[in-house]
Formats: C-alpha cells, sequence, structure tokens
C-alpha cells in the first residue's frame, strides 16, 4: 500500500513536469501550427536562470522568499526568451510550417550548445530549499517534498491556464484560433497577438519546469529540456493538440504508467510502454490525433 | 454612373498550380445585393477570399481591388474586416466549441459599441441560446450566428458566401428574409446557387465562366432570359421558373 | 518546401546561345560524366600523399584523415537516403536515426555477440532494419504532417532506450559496445586497411545516390514528388498515398541500416549517442544545407557537416579561437553552436541549400562573362 501510495506521487510529480513542458507545446501547436523543438530551451533557460539569480541577484538565494524570487526571474528570463524567438525567428516564416519546425530545430542545437559554452556540460549543483530535501508522511508513504511541489505548481498552472482560457478575451480568442485560426482573422482580430502571448505562456510553464526540475532532481545540465521533450510530445499527441486539458489527462497517464512499470517490471520498460501507449491510441483513431480538439 | 463600393479589375489568382481566375473584373453597387454567379467550382469562393485577404498559403493572387480610394489586396485580412469589410463565409465555419455568446463576443472590437440589440432583433434564437455551443446548433441557426457576428459591427461591405447552401426549403426563406432586411443599410455581395433567393434579393449580377467573367448586368433581366441563364449556369429552365 | 529547387535543371544560360560559346558546349557534353569523374577521382585519392595543412591534419593517406572522410562519406549516403523521405516526399520524419542505429547495433551484437561472420551479420542486419522500417512505418504514416514527425520521434526514443538501459547486456549501454574484430576478414581490420574501409564507405555512398536516383526517376519517384507537392491530388489520381509513402520510408530505412553495417566498421564499435535525436535532427539539417530534392545536395550537405563537426572541435580549440574574448571563443568551441546557427540562416536566406547556389550565382557569372 504505501509503495502504491509512493508510486502514484512520485508518478503524479513525473507527470506534472511532463504537463508543464506539454501545456505550452501543445498551445503554440494548436494555435500556431508551430512544432516547437526549441521548448526544451525554454526549459533549459529556465533552470539556468534559476540557478544564476539564486547565486547573484541581489534579493534572491538558495531559500526561503530569496528562492521564490530566483525561480521567478527564471521564469520571466525563459517566458522572454520564449517571446523573442517568436518574434525575431517565428513570425517571419508566418504560416511556412516546416521552414518553422527548421528554425526551432537549429534553436535548439544551437541554444543547449550555448548553455553548454557557457556553462559546461556537466551538471551542476541546483540551489535547493532546505524544506524541499526533506519528506512528508502521506498514508504512510514518504514521498519528497520537491515532488509535491511539483504536483502542487503543476495543479496552480493548470487551474490558471483554464481560468484564462475561459474568462479573458485573449483565451477566448486562443480557444478560437486553435479551432479556425483563418476565421479569427475574418472577425478583424491580429491572431498574431496571440502566437505571442502563447509563446510567453509557454516559455514561463516549461522555464518554471525546469528550474522546479533543478529542484527535483537536484542538479542541472544543458541537456536536461532534450529528454523531457520527447515524452512531452508524445503527452501532446495523446493528448490531443491544442488542449490543455488534454494534456494534463494525457501527463497523468504517461506519469504513472512509466512509474508503474518501471518499478515492477525492469527499469526502461515504462519507457517502452508509454510509447506503446502512444502507437496503441494512433490506431484506434489517428484521424483523432491529426486533427485538433478544440476545448480548452 | 454611381461610384462602386468595390471595384475588382483583372484579378487573377493561382493555387497549387491552377490558374483558378484569369482576370476577373467587376463592380459592386454601393446598394442593394450584387449576386456573384457561376457552376459549381468556377471560383466564386475563390474570388470573395482573395478579396477578404485569405487566399491558401502558396496562392498567388495579382491584379488590383479597391474599395473607394484603398487598395485591399497585400494588406493583412484582421485590417480589412475593421475597415468595414464583412465576410460571411461558405460553410459558416462558427467556432463550434464555443458557446454562441462567445462566438458573438469574439467579433466585439475595442472602442466599439457592439450592435447586439440590431443583431438580437434580426436573430431572436441567438439571444435565447447564448449558453448553447455553436456546434450543437441546426446548420440554419449557425448561418444565423455567422451572419449575426458580423453585424455586431458596422460593415462598409458584406461579402456572404452561399448562406442557403444545405438548408431546408423553411430556413433558406428565413435567410433571405434576413438578408433582405440587412442589405437596406449595406450593400452586400452575395454568392448564391438558390435562383428563387437570387431573384428575391439580387439587383445586380456577375457571372463566372471559366475563370472570367462573362456576364454582368441587371440581375432580373439575367433571370428573364432563360435560355442564357441555362447557358451560363447550366440550370434548366424550371429551376429559374420554380 | 514548396520551392525545392532541382539541380538536375540547371537555369539556362541566360543571353549566352551555346553556339558563341564552344568551351561551354564541350563543358555541356561532359556533365553526364562528371559524376563518374567524380567517383574515380575519389576512389584514388587514397595514392596520393597530398599534405593539406588546415583542412587535415595528416596527409590523405593518413588513416586517420581516410577515416575521417569515410565517416563523412557514410553521412553524405545516410542524408541522401533522408532525402529520399525529406526532400522527394515531403515527409518529415524525426526517427530516422533508428534505422541507423539498427544497422550499427545489429552488426555489432550479431558479430561480437552471436559471433556470426560478417557477411551473414550484415545482411541479416539490412533485412532487420528494412523489416523494423516498414512496420514501424505502417503505423506513423497512419498520421500526416507534424503528428507523423512526433510519432517517429518518440520510435526512434524507444531505440535510444533500449540502447541505454542495456536490455539483456546485448548494447552495453552507456559504455556501448566495442566490435569484436577477431571474426572479421583481415581486409577491413587494423590501422593499415582503412583504406578499405574508405573504398566500402565510397561504395556505400554511390549505391545510395544510384537507388535513389533511380526511384525519383521512375513512375513511383514521379508520385513521390506529387505527394510532396500536393497530396490530394495523389488522391484524386486514385492513387493510395499511404503505400507510396511506406515504400519510400521502407527504402529510407533499408538504405541507412546498410549505412550502419559500414559505420560500424569504420569506427569498431557503437556507441549509443548514435541513437539520440540528435543525429536525425543532424540528417535534417545535412539535408537543408546541402538543397532537399537534388542529386548532389543532400550528399554535398552530410559530407561537409560531419566534416565541420569533426574539424570544428579542433577550430574551436586553436590559437585564433582562444584568443578571442570569452563571449565569442565559448560559443565557436561548439560545433552545434556554429553549425545550428549556420542552419538557421540558411533556413532564412538560402532555401534551397548550397545545391541552390550555383542557380542564384548564375546571373552573376553571365555579367562577369559579359563585361569582359
Ligand atoms: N486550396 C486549393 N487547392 C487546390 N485547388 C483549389 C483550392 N481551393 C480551390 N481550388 C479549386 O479551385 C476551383 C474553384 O474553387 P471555388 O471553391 O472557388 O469554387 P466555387 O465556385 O466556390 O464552387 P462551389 O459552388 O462548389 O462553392 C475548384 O476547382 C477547386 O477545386
Ligand atoms: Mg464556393
Amino acid at each position: 500500500m504505501n509503495t502504491v501510495v509512493l508510486l502514484t506521487l512520485t508518478g503524479l510529480g513525473l507527470a506534472a513536469l511532463y504537463f508543464l513542458v506539454a501545456s505550452g507545446l501543445s498551445l503554440v501547436f494548436g494555435l500556431a501550427d508551430v512544432l516547437n523543438f526549441a521548448h526544451g530551451l525554454f526549459l533549459g533557460v529556465g533552470a539556468y536562470a534559476t540557478w544564476w539569480a539564486s547565486g547573484n541577484l541581489p534579493g534572491a538565494g538558495p531559500d526561503g522568499f530569496g528562492f521564490v524570487l530566483a525561480v521567478v526571474f527564471g521564469v520571466l528570463a525563459g517566458s522572454l526568451v520564449a517571446v523573442l524567438v517568436e518574434l525575431v525567428l517565428i513570425r517571419p516564416l508566418y504560416s511556412r510550417t516546416i521552414e518553422q519546425v527548421l528554425v526551432t530545430v537549429g534553436l535548439s542545437l544551437a541554444g543547449v550548445a550555448l548553455l553548454q559554452a557557457t556553462w559546461g556540460a556537466d551538471p551542476r549543483p541546483f540551489p535547493r530549499p532546505d524544506w524541499s530535501r526533506g519528506v512528508t508522511s502521506v498514508l504512510g508513504a514518504q514521498v519528497p517534498n520537491a515532488g509535491l511541489l511539483l504536483i502542487v505548481a503543476a495543479a496552480v498552472v493548470l487551474g490558471a491556464l483554464l481560468a484564462f482560457l475561459r474568462w479573458t478575451r485573449y483565451g477566448l480568442i486562443i480557444r478560437a484560433g486553435v479551432e479556425n485560426r483563418e476565421m479569427v482573422t475574418a472577425l478583424g482580430i491580429d491572431v498574431r497577438k496571440a502566437f505571442t502571448l502563447v509563446f510567453a505562456i509557454g516559455g514561463a510553464a516549461a522555464a518554471l519546469a525546469g528550474a522546479l526540475g533543478g529542484v527535483y532532481f537536484g542538479t542541472v545540465s544543458p541537456g536536461q529540456g532534450g529528454s523531457l521533450l520527447i515524452f512531452a510530445f508524445i503527452v501532446v499527441v495523446i493528448g490531443g493538440m491544442g488542449s490543455v486539458v488534454g494534456s494534463a489527462y494525457a501527463a497523468v497517464a504517461v506519469g504513472l504508467l512509466q512509474q508503474f512499470v518501471n518499478y515492477y517490471g525492469t527499469s526502461g520498460l515504462g519507457d517502452l510502454c508509454v510509447v506503446g501507449l502512444l502507437a496503441v491510441v494512433l490506431l484506434l483513431r489517428p484521424q483523432g490525433l491529426a486533427g485538433k480538439v478544440a476545448h480548452a | 454612373m454611381v461610384e462602386p463600393v468595390l471595384s475588382v479589375a483583372d484579378l487573377s489568382v493561382r493555387i497549387a498550380g491552377l490558374h483558378i481566375l484569369q482576370g476577373v473584373s467587376f463592380e459592386v453597387a454601393p446598394t442593394g445585393v450584387t449576386v456573384l454567379l457561376g457552376r459549381n467550382g468556377v471560383g466564386k469562393t475563390t474570388t470573395l477570399r482573395a478579396i477578404v485577404g485569405l487566399t491558401p498559403r502558396g496562392g498567388e493572387v495579382r491584379g488590383s481591388v479597391r474599395m473607394g480610394a484603398r487598395s485591399l489586396l497585400a494588406r493583412p485580412t484582421h485590417r480589412l474586416v475593421r475597415d468595414g469589410l464583412g465576410y460571411v463565409p461558405e460553410d459558416r465555419c462558427v467556432f463550434a466549441a464555443l458557446t454562441v455568446a462567445e462566438n458573438l463576443r469574439l467579433a466585439e472590437r475595442r472602442g466599439v459599441t457592439p450592435a447586439y440589440d440590431k443583431v438580437f432583433a434580426l436573430f431572436p434564437e441567438l439571444e435565447r441560446r447564448g449558453r448553447q455551443r455553436a456546434g450543437s446548433l441546426s446548420g440554419g441557426q449557425q448561418q444565423m450566428l455567422a451572419i449575426g457576428r458580423v453585424l455586431l459591427n458596422d460593415n462598409r461591405l458584406l461579402l456572404v458566401d452561399e448562406p442557403t447552401k444545405g438548408l431546408a426549403p423553411k430556413v433558406v426563406t428565413e435567410v433571405a428574409e434576413v438578408l433582405e432586411r440587412v442589405a437596406e443599410s449595406v450593400p452586400v455581395l452575395l454568392v448564391e446557387q438558390n435562383l428563387a433567393v437570387v431573384r428575391r434579393l439580387a439587383t445586380d449580377a456577375v457571372v463566372l465562366s471559366a475563370g472570367k467573367v462573362a456576364w454582368t448586368g441587371d440581375a432580373q433581366e439575367l433571370l428573364l432570359e432563360t435560355a442564357l441563364t441555362k447557358s451560363l449556369l447550366g440550370v434548366g429552365s424550371a429551376e429559374v421558373h420554380s | 518546401m514548396t520551392e525545392v529547387k532541382s539541380a538536375e535543371a540547371p537555369a539556362p544560360p541566360a543571353a549566352v546561345p551555346d553556339e558563341l560559346t564552344p568551351g561551354r558546349a564541350r563543358w555541356h557534353g561532359l556533365r553526364p560524366y562528371l559524376p563518374l569523374v567524380a567517383l574515380v577521382v575519389a576512389a584514388i585519392l587514397p595514392y596520393s600523399t597530398l599534405h593539406l595543412p588546415g583542412i587535415f591534419e595528416g596527409p590523405l593517406n593518413s588513416p586517420g584523415t581516410l577515416q575521417l572522410l569515410a565517416i563523412c562519406l557514410v553521412f553524405g549516403g545516410l542524408a541522401a537516403g533522408y532525402d529520399l523521405l525529406f526532400g522527394r516526399t515531403g515527409m518529415l520524419s524525426f526517427g530516422h536515426a533508428l534505422y541507423f542505429a539498427a544497422g550499427v547495433y545489429g552488426t555489432d551484437i550479431l558479430v561480437t555477440k552471436a559471433g556470426l561472420p560478417l557477411w551473414q551479420a550484415g545482411v541479416l542486419t539490412v533485412i532487420g532494419g528494412t523489416t523494423l522500417a516498414a512496420l514501424l512505418g505502417a503505423v506513423a504514416l497512419r498520421t500526416v504532417g507534424i503528428a507523423f514527425a512526433m510519432v517517429t520521434l518518440a520510435f526512434a526514443q524507444v531505440g535510444a532506450i533500449l540502447v541505454a538501459r542495456d536490455f539483456g547486456g546485448l548494447t552495453g549501454g552507456e559504455e556501448g559496445l566495442p566490435l569484436d574484430v577477431s571474426g572479421l576478414p583481415s581486409a577491413l581490420v587494423g590501422v593499415t586497411n582503412t583504406v578499405n574501409l574508405y573504398w566500402l564507405a565510397l561504395a556505400y555512398l554511390a549505391i545510395v545516390v544510384l537507388v535513389v536516383h533511380r526511384v525519383s526517376g521512375s513512375p513511383t519517384g514521379r508520385v513521390l514528388a506529387g505527394l510532396r507537392d500536393d497530396e490530394r491530388r495523389i488522391g484524386v489520381l486514385g492513387l493510395d498515398p499511404y503505400r507510396f509513402k511506406l515504400v519510400a520510408f521502407t527504402l529510407a530505412g533499408g538504405l541507412a541500416s546498410a549505412g550502419g553495417v559500414v559505420y560500424v566498421l569504420i569506427v569498431g564499435g557503437a556507441s549509443p549517442h548514435i541513437t539520440s535525436s540528435e543525429l536525425t535532427l543532424s540528417l535534417l539539417v545535412m539535408v537543408v544545407l546541402g538543397g532537399p530534392g537534388t542529386r548532389w545536395g543532400p550528399v554535398l550537405g552530410g559530407v561537409l557537416y560531419m566534416y565541420l563537426d569533426h574539424r570544428l572541435t579542433a577550430f574551436g580549440s586553436s590559437e585564433a579561437v582562444n584568443s578571442l574574448p570569452a563571449f565569442l571563443s565559448h560559443p565557436l568551441s561548439q560545433p552545434l553552436f556554429v553549425l545550428g546557427t549556420v542552419f538557421i540562416l540558411a533556413v532564412y536566406f538560402f532555401p534551397g541549400g548550397l545545391a541552390s547556389l550555383r542557380s542564384r550565382l548564375a546571373p552573376l557569372l553571365t555579367a562577369i562573362r559579359r563585361s569582359r
């Protein structure tokens, strides 16, 4: 029983990480048709900016309020980079989907290399607030606090995103744009502003994943975003592109499946099962996945 | 001769290597309904989409389209629409996952009071069904929504693409009635296959054939000339007089 | 990618009629034989002791240089095979490294762990790699466009996981699996025989180019090009896009696994980095840099990319770079930073890749010629 609780909660922690990366990916893809390989870079920027801020930014530090400030700095940095990427690199290629993918591919290669050039290829120890190193007893299981932090953060982000999509003007534009971008412009709306916004949101969520993932794993390294990104892609495809709720469900399914199978089977088998799940979903409803699922 | 609200000159559109429009020229009168006719697949939708700047990617548009002194080509769609070009697309294209109210709200613009009273007077149904998802509306109701959201703002010209397509005869009459009232205050460029609706609404007609304009003139005159209508549109006289 | 230009259709020599320039006419007569000439030159290259300081570390016939050249040739072939998907059919696969890795690890495992003779291992591996491509392609091709890209990426990830986790102790995990050379033909073993591996790589490249050329010239190839330009029109013709795409996918997968067989001999073992998605992304970079859908562009892109990838490392640690301020020298010492940046610039400014350079420069050249 303890094991099941522990596995569930660590699985949800993993799911939270996937969701933070996948939600932005899914919105960017759903609205702007951009398959963003540079999304992992936003995560890396968030992680390194948090790490840097905790050591260098006045007022920020590895613990308490200082750490919150460092994370805020990291999230802002990730968001800023995402906005710049959209404005400078993606926008000039508006609606040329393949070229946009190619540019994000180049960016992911060059960006990770740049992180590596600046801070080295080796993992660096990440600032971890004391509290996050401890464990909390949940139904008899000793669950790492860093994992719980991820779950809470992802839940808050999910709630905030849904509220944003449901209640704000831009949320409305994004939901409509995911369904039919052309018709949004035909109502007199400049949908490209919404693109920038979606990049900013996606970049912020990914950067948060980078910062909290750093706390969870205890280290930060340039390639961290890359491996997460592939599972985030899988989550996006399973969940239906453009759907935040779909991403949340799919992230939970993928996280739990991975965690349980890796524990009860051999290590690594869970990862394979996730890809198997993807194949099954594709075989059962291929058109449902290629087509966008259009709700928040 | 009164100044036309829209003049299209030598409009040529290529999509995916197909030369769909090959130099189309016509004008839209500042009042009444100008109807754009032609057989299926001749390029009526392509013409409207080129005017609002929605030619698909890779497509090539040449020629000139002017609204007053202003050239429309090369300006982004959302600007054209803000400048008073209302577009009601073929197949309605309402946002199925959004509610009726949200569909309407999307058309609101900053600094402009949306004319909800006017729209709800025309379509009381839309007010009652505000919370219903647009995807679950009937075809006729969706068409009302597609027209209604365009009417929330003032327009200098409306482009309406086959508003009666696939609707039951009774609903066709309702849509025609609405368009008749709308056309009292704003000029309309209408694509319509239903000749009974054309007879009821149209003042001028433009007929496309093989990528070019084959006939322009008074719409009622065209309908009277059964043989001409038949050769241009490929419809029988029974249909014309039904 | 609608504007893929073809290298086989050179720009007409504007305003310079052929009969006025006999030299050009003779040149045109020679053109069909150029590939053959290039092949012969490449084949006799190892007999040269030429030393090109700065370009290669040792003379041309030194084992180090020959190995680097052999790797470049294999990647030229790989890129040409990948272009069958991307440039000629318009399929954006992010999992092509999987079939290459299958070739590398398949051969290595069959030789080292199962003790099979090389030729059996090679044949089995290519058959296995082709079958794998057919099976996975059959699933992945149920999606199109971006979804297809994601699915192929996910499948390739399985390969990476299998290799990294070392199931059954077959792959050697993170350490990789050195090739057991004791059972190999002696002509392929040892530093002095690097030249044979070079020729093997050259043969592989030649075969891939020939196959890709043949296929794209055939009726099937024209259907593939049609799929790239507008899939709907192929559907309208009553042809099934799925089957044609599957044929291209399987063929490209088979060619990649054959490349893996050659590669494992050249580098003498398998290491997990060849399973990474980064390798597929590099293939994409090679093809786009070279010129998608052209006969020589991808080959050129592949050779040049691999060369730069190896040489930029040396360049990055050279005096010239080290003497630059840190904010310049650090990024420049990362080959992927340089290549990634060049790639982004190429997407913006050279959509046709290297292969389009000639037609882009043509107006300039004719202008120069005329002014003389
Ligand atoms: N994106 C596209 N790609 C290829 N061909 C297209 C495209 N859009 C339109 N066409 C072709 O252009 C021609 C004109 O199409 P269009 O939709 O304008 O006709 P239409 O007159 O509106 O027909 P209908 O009365 O059926 O609505 C058709 O033959 C159509 O197949
Ligand atoms: Mg039409």
